[in-house]
């Protein structure tokens, strides 16, 4: 028994249970103490993920059943980061519409322990389990609002779509266990590499996998629930799914498609230029129609992961992998800073929020420039950033992804980059429209803007990350390279 | 930190302070601060033209520097004959829109001057990047404090102007973009320019090559048929932001014909260069005819830089010295001189609050200085001898001339339409009777617009009668480019 390995895992799941019970003595209505036991826990959590993420070694614990790797820890720090951040957003907002119960914390650990077990599962079943932790979590998260209909109707829509993704995803894992015998991860890469499977129930496997997984990251044609989720859940738990969820969709792609079924590359790669270039697609032209901020950042997600796609579509060329861990570590780079600006986007709605006014519509943003520069400057920052244009980060990471499309050197993957680069002019234009309503407009709101410090510090702070970390990105590059490289190696 | 860091981080250090801590109830100190950090910004550039060597073709105030170790990225500035001068235009038209923008611009006065001096930082970084990648990021980052320069302090159609500035560039810088990774992964991972130049390519990828860099400085010259969104960002933009776009941003294209397509792709440059020829005479001759029948102001001046930028790129593509130095000096005078012609409009509109010609008329009863001063300029713009604008198109109807005389002679009719256009324009504006009573209530210049006038004027006429500098510093990079481009780089 390996207990160091799950260490991080234990100590949340503990301090999750603690905390449920903590909070029933607490009074303040903007449960302070909940808050901050919170917070600790999440940063004593991060902690313990950055230690063993700097070790660089690759343990395994329950018989195989959990790994910790570099790349797990590396994502895990990440969506212990993304949760801090999230819950620190949450606080005021929904204290001040008395959403604020000790569910919301309680609820937030357990997802983000679901997070945690997908990021370290090397093992089917463990990888389903925490899955399932981190969506029944996230949809009770999304009913939070219970007397609202849209809240209510999006939770529905989520819970029913999102059961049925996760039954495509265990029917794919059935019939790869049942062409390989085994529910281990790199058993199964062992034996379909030694082609001891049935190709054609491997290949119906993955692709049931990969519709389970896409509808994960919400790439089309399996991204319905995401504009209806985002405009309906209330706006903290909105940052809660685009966040560290993101990161854990991604990690289990990873564990799945590459440490697992590797030698089928040349099939679920295919399966993946096509979600990318819908998604590319539908997310960018559909963002243009939208009015409502949420519901434009919503399909510019399901934009943005097909960006992300590409880059897990090209690890394997005419099949050798030397490409592997460029390709890998930019779509890893690609989904950090990805999160990064989404967390800051979300929680600039919510600082704007108040009691009645949601600030859900782009014309809310009006005149913001004139009324609070600092907050229209952050904003500014992020839509750049996820339009792609440096300095800021988003542009680094779309190069990363463009380099390792080019680098294959096929025509084909030259004419995908060139695709995306015009989906991303696309793109350019609706990210412009909220710079404008901020700059351009006249404010046509006069109630005054919330003055927390606190939180308009982590704003200026989660803005100053996304534009510095654009020109110094060398930094974290080289990390998720290491970490991907580690699992490839392994 | 070398020179170069200084002259990019200083504007752009002082802009986000402004941008950070200015406010409108203390506009005028935000206004000194600006002008203090733009003339310092100037002041470290003039070492670059004193210290310059021209005896060398080689890079200089190089700094090379490791940045981001995954794509082999560098840090690397340095200067040569061809962009040194650029380097200073920019510092110094910057001081000019900072003069400018004085009291004409009274709202958000921190973030007027914090985008321009931003601007300028990035501007002189594009002209010293000698990485691709830091290059690019440089190119695109100007798009952004452009656009909500035109937005913020734009006419009434800014909105419309602003985007379709930034999606015409963007559209184009894309698949530059893209032409970047390709060079960076055909030369073995390196984003180094001048290693760009060296590696032989065959004849379909360079071909592929220049394509995809016409694309993006194509559109930022601009050249016929992709200059719609030029007269629209011109005439929208206020008076800095026009400055700025006619005497440096459209630079950026013309200098990345000299410092990407030229050198990377040079036998695919020969192979279409009656291609960039052809549209060149186009803009000179189409758009001086359009010019010709504009009722606005900018609008004329915002066409008449589209040809005169026709001249550049056909002085690049006829591959001879006079052709090219012809269009590098084109290039600076066309700065000094489109710069000095939007500012006249701006001192017009900032009294009267119209651009049509219509509204004018006799202005020279009213304002006799300032008449002379937008006289001289527009005799400069069309080409008058002993002024900037004249050596610039002299040199390249004689290199043209020389390569083939029925080209010359096309090319020298842009001279008649220039003179047309800039002439019946000042008739009608400056000219005859007082119109109305606008012009009769006009004040003449202040110590402030006399001072910017008469810099810009100064600069006019010692380029037009001694270009020596000039076209000394160019001359040993200009033949080692010609050198370079007249052979082949086929494997």
């Amino acid at each position: 028994m390996n207990w160091p390995v799950v260490l991080p895992e234990i100590v949340l799941l503990v301090m999750a249970c603690v905390i449920a019970v903590v909070d029933l003595w607490v009074r303040d209505p903007a449960r302070r103490p909940t808050f901050w036991l919170t917070q600790l826990t999440i940063a004593a959590v991060a902690a313990l993920h950055l230690l063993h993420a700097d070790s660089g070694a690759v343990q395994s614990a329950f018989g195989g059943m959990v790994v910790g790797d570099p790349l797990g820890h590396v994502l895990a720090f990440f969506a212990c980061l993304a949760m801090m951040v999230a819950v620190a957003y949450a606080q005021p907002y929904l204290a001040s519409r008395e959403m604020l119960k000790g569910e919301f914390f309680t609820l937030a650990l357990f997802a983000l322990l679901g997070i945690l077990v997908m990021c370290s599962a090397h093992h089917f079943l463990v990888l389903y389990l925490g899955l399932e932790l981190m969506s029944l979590s996230l949809y009770a998260l999304t009913a939070l609002r219970r007397d609202h209909a849209t809240s209510t109707e999006a939770a529905m829509k989520y819970f029913v779509l999102g059961a049925l993704a996760s039954g495509f995803l265990l029917y794919g894992l059935s019939m790869l266990y049942g062409a390989t015998g085994t529910l281990e991860i790199p058993a199964v890469l062992e034996r379909i590499a030694a082609g001891q499977a049935a190709r054609e129930a491997l290949v119906l496997g993955s692709v049931f996998v990969v519709a389970g997984l896409a509808f994960k990251l919400g790439a089309v044609p399996f991204h319905m629930w995401v504009p209806d989720v985002y405009q309906g859940a209330p706006t903290a738990v909105t940052l809660m799914i685009g966040g560290a969820p993101k990161l854990a969709a991604f990690a289990i792609t990873m564990r799945l498609l590459v440490e697992g079924m590797a030698p089928l590359a040349v099939d679920w790669q295919q399966m993946l230029i096509v979600l990318a270039v819908g998604s590319l697609a539908v997310g960018n032209l559909a963002a243009i129609a939208q009015t409502n901020l949420k519901r434009m950042l919503a399909y510019s997600t399901i934009a943005q992961m097909g960006f992300l796609l590409l880059g897990l579509a090209v690890g394997v060329v005419g099949g050798k992998s030397d490409a592997a861990a460029n390709a890998y570590s930019s779509a890893m780079f690609y989904i950090v800073t990805y999160v990064l600006t989404t967390l800051g986007t979300f929680g600039l709605i919510m600082f704007l929020a108040r009691d009645g006014f949601e600030s859900e519509e782009i014309t809310d943003l009006a005149g913001l420039a004139r009324r609070r520069p600092w907050l229209a400057g952050v904003m500014t920052v992020f839509m750049f950033s996820l339009a792609g244009i440096p300095p800021m980060v988003g542009f680094f990471a779309k190069l990363a992804i463009l380099q390792a499309l080019i680098s294959t050197g096929t025509t084909g993957h030259i004419v995908l980059a060139v695709v995306a680069v015009l989906f991303s002019l696309v793109g350019a234009f609706y990210y412009l429209r909220v710079v404008k309503v901020m700059y351009f407009d006249e404010p046509q709101q006069s109630a005054p803007i919330s003055q927390s410090p606190r939180l308009g510090g982590l704003l200026a702070l989660n803005g100053a990350a996304v534009l510095v970390l654009g020109p110094l990105s060398g930094g974290l590059l080289e990390w998720c390279r290491s970490a991907i490289v580690a699992v490839l190696g392994a | 930190m070398g020179l170069l860091s200084v002259a990019i981080w200083l504007p752009v250090a002082v802009g986000a302070l402004l941008l950070a801590a200015g406010r409108d109830e203390h506009a005028n100190a935000v206004r000194w601060a600006a002008l203090l950090g733009a003339l310092a910004a100037f002041l470290v550039t003039i070492p670059l033209a004193t210290g310059f060597d021209t005896s060398t073709a080689a890079m200089q105030f190089v700094e090379n520097l490791p940045w981001i170790e995954r794509f082999k990225v560098r840090y690397h500035l340095g200067v040569d004959g061809i962009s040194v001068w650029f380097v200073l235009l920019t510092a110094f038209i910057t001081v000019i829109v900072v003069i400018a923008g004085w009291e004409v611009v009274t709202d958000r006065v921190n973030q007027y001057m914090g985008a321009f001096l931003i601007l300028s930082g990035l501007m002189i970084g594009v002209f010293s990047a000698l990485d691709g990648l830091l290059f690019y990021v440089f190119f695109e980052a100007t798009l952004i404090p452009m656009y909500i320069i035109i937005g913020i302090w734009g006419g009434p159609r800014r909105v419309y102007a602003a985007f379709k500035f930034f999606l015409y560039t963007l559209a184009g810088s894309l698949l530059m973009l893209v032409a970047l990774a390709y060079l960076y992964v055909k030369s073995g991972g390196s984003f180094d320019i001048q290693a760009w130049h060296k590696l032989p390519l065959p004849l379909s990828a360079q071909t592929l090559l220049f394509f995809a860099f016409f694309a993006a400085f194509s559109v930022k010259v601009p050249m016929w048929p992709v200059h719609t969104w030029l007269p629209d960002a011109h005439v929208e933009a206020p008076t800095g932001g026009s400055v700025v776009l006619a005497a440096i941003m459209l630079k950026l294209g013309a200098y990345g014909f000299l410092r990407f397509s030229m050198p990377i792709a040079p036998d695919a440059s020969r192979e279409w260069a009656w291609f960039i020829i052809a549209l060149s005479l186009v803009a000179v001759i189409y758009i001086g005819l359009v010019a010709l029948v504009q009722q606005d102001m900018k609008k004329l001046v915002a066409y008449s830089s589209i040809a005169h930028m026709g001249f550049v790129t056909l002085g690049f593509f006829i591959f001879n010295e006079l052709g090219v130095s012809g269009g590098l000096v084109q290039m600076i005078s066309h700065g000094f001189v489109s710069g000095a012609m939007f500012l006249c409009i701006g001192v017009l509109y900032d009294r009267v609050h119209s651009r049509e010609i219509a509204s004018y008329g006799g202005v020279v009863n009213t304002m006799p200085k300032f008449t002379a001063f937008a006289v001289f300029f527009a005799m400069a713009n069309c080409g008058l001898p002993a002024t900037a604008g004249f050596v610039g198109e002299w040199m390249v109807i004689l290199g043209t001339v020389q390569v083939n005389f029925w080209l010359g002679a096309l090319a020298a009719t842009a001279l008649v339409f220039g003179a047309a256009y800039t002439l019946w324009m000042v008739k009608r504006v400056y000219f005859g009777e007082v119109a109305n009573d606008d012009v009769r209530t006009l004040q003449d210049l202040n110590a402030r617009e006399f001072l910017m006038l008469a810099l810009l004027a100064v600069a006019v006429l010692a380029m037009g009668v001694y270009p020596k500098p000039f076209t000394d510093v160019m001359h040993v990079s200009v033949t080692e480019l010609l050198r370079h481009v007249a052979a082949s780089k086929l494997p």
